[in-house]
């Protein structure tokens, strides 16, 4: 349903349409795919900085006037920063979603499976 | 995240192709492929509360009833007053089963009589039923109107487009599109729960002031091959007005504002119509010719219903924390004992904090009361509010 096209080849993807950034500390957000299937996003539950996360868990929920999506963790680690901008304003996730829109960053001790922009595009597109 | 829809074989509007050229994200919604939103569902939320929406209602059901023993019928099938409907009237009224819970919540429109039937006055009822339960409202109504051959039931639904037009600017939208001068006078003085035959824009329209939004606006049933055209020219001449394309999700946060039930979640046959606060629709006051009471299926447990302390109450309310209480989810006491479940949620776009319906248990039920929604686990605090949670400015 929604254009896959234009995500950013330099990042990661889930299943569960999050992105992530290589390497450690990484960023990690939903994708544009999730955002515009969501609707506009009116609350963001992230973890706490501090917090031990492990890759495919339920590290948050992200809500929209319609409905709940849980937030998966692509990675694990130790969360080392939360968007406290985006949890003031969760409609920068819609409208930036690869940007101003990031969610956590994560000190990284391992990852879950992973795909590539192609490999992704191909998931959301199907 | 959840993965995206299996392609659909469900129904498509007449207006689809306009949907998909306006790009929007399509639902699978009682069986009908339908737009669930054409960019962000908050402004189209907002845009009916300040301005216009434009909404697809063509999966709708359209049922007439004809004949001159129409409203008779109607009376005896429904739990309306339909017989004392003036023409050009419409009403709220329920269809219930034997047991008194609720088939269906519908509006009926009377129109004016056939004039072709001069010794009988042969009348016309429009009966629009939910999508999801028009099989279920066509096959009662033709079990009730069985040996009648005063009172005739076509359903039209599928040949009927219905378009609304919602919010403070629709008067001049849609009265701007009606050339005749007499019939435009006739739109604009047309009363809330009224409807009149007009052309708009060049098509033959019934245009009923009704709507499921909670501001002022117009309902147009139109011949599904027409309704490109009209839906077209709303777009054209709304959109310098701030009209926008509107979808059934901001179609259900306007009517959760609006304190509006929806079939399936506050309404449903284990449910009858005082437990939504809606006892005033059901017309025990009806009468037959002898003025002996008038039976109507449901009559009897109804009755007893009126009388009964009843066991649970409809409520709003407000929340008082950013997470949303969601149609399920479990009301409990501050202490955690469980007193009922919520009907409808959702992030209020208006208010700007989450908006619920729920029942509850009468002890709980008073304005002011705090609660509490398990949501997903956590227990969010909530206030009982009288409904509804947002009446528009006059």
């Amino acid at each position: 349903m929604t254009d896959a096209s234009g995500l950013p080849a330099d990042l990661q993807y889930t299943l569960e349409h999050e992105w992530l950034t290589t390497g450690s500390p990484a960023t990690v957000g939903i994708t544009s795919v999730a955002a515009e299937a969501l609707g506009d996003i009116v609350y963001l539950e992230l973890p706490a900085v501090g917090d031990t996360i492990e890759a495919g868990a339920v590290i948050g929920e992200i809500e929209s006037t319609k409905s709940v999506s849980e937030l998966f963790s692509p990675v694990s680690g130790t969360v080392v920063e939360v968007n406290s901008a985006a949890v003031d304003d969760p409609s920068v996730v819609n409208s930036d979603p690869f940007g101003a829109g990031w969610l956590v960053k994560v000190d990284v001790s391992g990852t879950g499976p992973l795909l590539t922009a192609e490999e992704y595009q191909a998931h959301a597109a199907g | 995240m959840s993965d995206q829809p299996e392609p659909t074989t469900a129904r498509r509007s007449p207006l689809h192709d306009e949907h998909v050229a306006l790009g929007a994200a399509l639902t699978d919604f009682a069986g009908w492929q339908m737009p669930l939103r054409y960019g962000s569902d908050v402004a189209e939320h907002t845009a009916v509360r300040t301005a216009a929406g434009l909404f697809d209602l063509s999966h709708m059901g359209e049922l007439w009833v004809t004949g001159p023993g129409a409203g008779d019928a109607l009376d005896r099938a429904l739990v309306g007053n339909l017989t004392a409907l003036e023409p050009g009237r419409a009403r709220y009224t329920m269809i219930c089963a034997p047991d008194g819970g609720v088939l269906d919540d519908l509006v009926v429109y009377r129109l004016s009589d056939d004039d072709a039937d001069e010794t009988l006055g042969h009348r016309r009822y429009l009966v629009v039923a939910n999508a999801s339960n028009v099989d279920v409202v066509r096959d009662a109504l033709t079990e009730r109107l069985a040996g009648r051959p005063d009172a005739v039931l076509t359903d039209r639904s599928l040949e009927t487009a219905l378009i609304a037009v919602q919010g403070p600017r629709a008067q001049e939208i849609v009265v701007g599109l009606v050339d005749d001068p007499a019939q435009a006078d006739a739109v604009r003085a047309l009363k809330y729960y009224a409807s009149v035959p007009a052309t708009v824009a060049g098509v033959t329209a019934l245009v009923a002031r009704t709507g499921y939004t909670g501001e002022d606006g117009f309902e147009l049933f139109v011949d599904a091959p027409a309704a490109a055209h009209v839906w077209q020219a709303v777009l054209a001449a709304g959109t310098p007005l701030g009209l926008v394309p509107a979808g059934l999700s901001a179609r259900d946060s306007l009517r959760l504002e609006a304190g509006m039930p929806l079939y399936g979640n506050e309404l449903d046959t284990t449910t009858a119509p005082h437990d939504a606060g809606l006892g005033r629709v059901v017309r025990l006051d009806k009468v037959d010719d002898e003025g002996a009471p008038l039976p109507f299926v449901g009559r009897a447990a109804l009755e007893a219903r009126a009388h009964a302390t009843p066991s649970r109450t409809l409520v709003g309310l407000e929340g008082l924390s950013r997470r949303a209480a969601r149609h399920g989810y479990a009301v409990v006491t501050p202490s955690g004992a469980s007193v009922g479940t919520v009907t409808s949620g959702a992030p209020s776009p208006t208010l700007g904090h989450p908006v619920a319906m729920a029942y509850v248990t009468p002890e709980v039920s008073a304005a002011g009361t705090e609660l509490a929604v398990d949501v997903r686990g956590r227990h969010e605090p909530v206030r009982v509010v009288p409904l509804p949670f947002y009446r528009r400015p006059r």
